[in-house]
C-alpha cells in the first residue's frame, strides 16, 4: 500500500469521529521505482493532507520530508523527487493501520490492508 | 497501447477458481473490460484514466483496475471484500509488472478523506442476489469520484438507474455510452444453459462538483 492510499483512508468503525489519519505500524516496507510525473505530483500536492503524509512517511522510516510545505517548493526538483518517492514508491508490505481513536488494528498483509469490520463495529 | 493489445493482456488474467454466488462473482471478460476503458479514452476523448487516480470497486480478479493501469493511470486502487479474489488480482497485477494498491473492505463501509480519486470504474453486482446492490455501489462511487464514474448495469434497469443517479446521487450527467453483451459462462450449478447473454449498459456518470468527498 502506497502512502497516497493511506492519505485517503479513515478508520471506518461505527461511532469513531476522528478516524484520520490511521497510524502506521510498519514491519516491512518495500520500495518500487516508478517514473516521476511532475504534473501529477503538483495536482496531488493540493489534495494531500501534508501533516498526515509526513507522519506516515516517518512511520515507514523515511525522514526526508519537511514538516511543512507550500506550493513554492514544487519548483525544487529535490523536493519533488522526495515527495514522489514517499507518495508513490514506498509500500507498506507488512504491518498494521491503527485507528487513532480506538486503537483497533487493521492488519496489512502482502501489501493489502484488511479494513473489514467486525459485526459490532458496523 | 492498442485495443487488441489491451484485450489480449486482459485475456491472460487468472479468474475466479471458486466463484462465490453470494457476492455475485462473475468475471469481467476481456472484450467488455477493454472496450469499457479504451473506447472512452481513445474514441470519446474523455480524459478520465491516463495520469489519473482510479479506483476499482468490487474488483474481483482485478480486470478493470489492471486495464486502467495498462492505460497509464498514475495510481490504481482496487477494492474487494473477498480475500481470495484479492490474492488472484494482486498476482495478476504482478504478472504484468503493474504497481497497484489493493484494499480488503466492504465498499459500503469504507470511509474516505478528500477528493483524491478522479475516476471510479466498476462492474458491480447486478443485484440479482441482493436487490439494489448495484445502486449501493453507485451511490458510494458518486461520492468518492471527483471526475467520472464508469459502471455496468443491466439494460433492463436503464430508466431506474438514470433516475437514481440524477435524483438521489446528485449526478450532473448520466449517459449510456454503449450497450454491451455480457456473456455469462456457466459458472454456477443453478445455471441451466451453457452460456447466457445479458444486455448491459456502459454508463458514464459525472458527479456534482460541489461535494465535500468525505464519507
Amino acid at each position: 500500500m502506497r502512502l497516497l492510499t493511506h492519505n485517503m483512508l479513515s478508520s471506518n468503525i461505527k461511532g469513531v469521529v476522528n478516524g484520520f489519519p490511521l497510524r502506521i505500524e510498519a514491519e516491512k516496507v518495500v520500495e518500487k521505482n516508478v517514473e516521476m510525473n511532475g504534473d501529477f505530483l503538483k495536482k496531488m500536492f493540493e489534495k494531500i493532507e501534508w501533516k498526515a503524509f509526513v507522519e506516515a512517511s516517518r512511520g515507514m522510516g523515511y525522514t526526508e520530508l519537511p514538516e511543512e510545505a507550500d506550493t513554492s517548493m514544487l519548483d525544487s526538483d529535490e523536493f519533488l523527487s522526495r515527495f514522489h518517492h514517499a507518495l508513490l514508491e514506498l509500500h507498506l508490505e507488512e504491518g498494521a493501520l491503527v485507528c487513532p481513536e480506538t486503537g483497533r488494528r487493521f492488519p496489512v498483509k502482502k501489501g493489502i490492508p484488511n479494513m473489514l469490520l467486525h459485526e459490532d463495529e458496523v | 497501447m492498442k485495443l487488441k493489445e489491451l484485450e489480449s493482456h486482459l485475456g491472460s488474467l487468472d479468474q475466479f477458481s471458486h466463484p462465490k454466488i453470494e457476492l455475485e462473482q462473475y468475471p469481467t471478460g476481456p472484450h467488455i473490460a477493454s472496450r469499457m476503458l479504451f473506447t472512452n479514452q481513445a474514441e470519446n476523448s474523455f480524459d478520465d484514466v491516463s495520469n489519473k487516480v482510479v479506483a476499482d470497486f468490487g474488483c474481483g480478479c482485478g480486470t478493470l483496475g489492471i486495464a486502467a493501469a495498462l492505460l497509464s493511470a498514475e495510481h490504481v486502487l482496487s477494492i474487494d471484500i473477498d480475500p481470495e479474489s484479492l490474492e488472484i488480482a494482486s498476482l495478476n497485477a504482478e504478472e504484468l509488472e503493474l504497481d497497484m494498491d489493493f484494499i480488503q473492505s466492504n465498499i459500503m463501509d469504507l470511509r474516505w478523506r478528500g477528493p483524491i480519486v478522479d475516476t471510479v470504474i466498476m462492474n458491480p453486482p447486478f443485484g440479482t442476489r441482493k436487490k439494489g446492490a448495484d445502486l449501493e455501489f453507485l451511490s458510494v462511487a458518486m461520492k468518492v469520484a471527483s471526475q467520472a464514474v464508469y459502471s455496468l448495469h443491466k439494460t433492463s434497469t436503464r430508466d431506474h438507474v438514470k433516475r437514481a443517479a440524477l435524483r438521489d446521487f446528485n449526478a450532473r450527467s448520466a449517459e449510456v455510452i454503449c450497450e454491451l453483451r455480457y456473456d455469462v459462462p456457466k459458472l454456477y450449478k443453478f445455471h441451466k444453459k451453457k452460456e447466457v447473454d445479458i444486455a448491459v449498459d456502459l454508463w458514464r456518470f459525472v458527479p456534482a462538483s460541489n461535494q465535500s468527498r468525505r464519507i
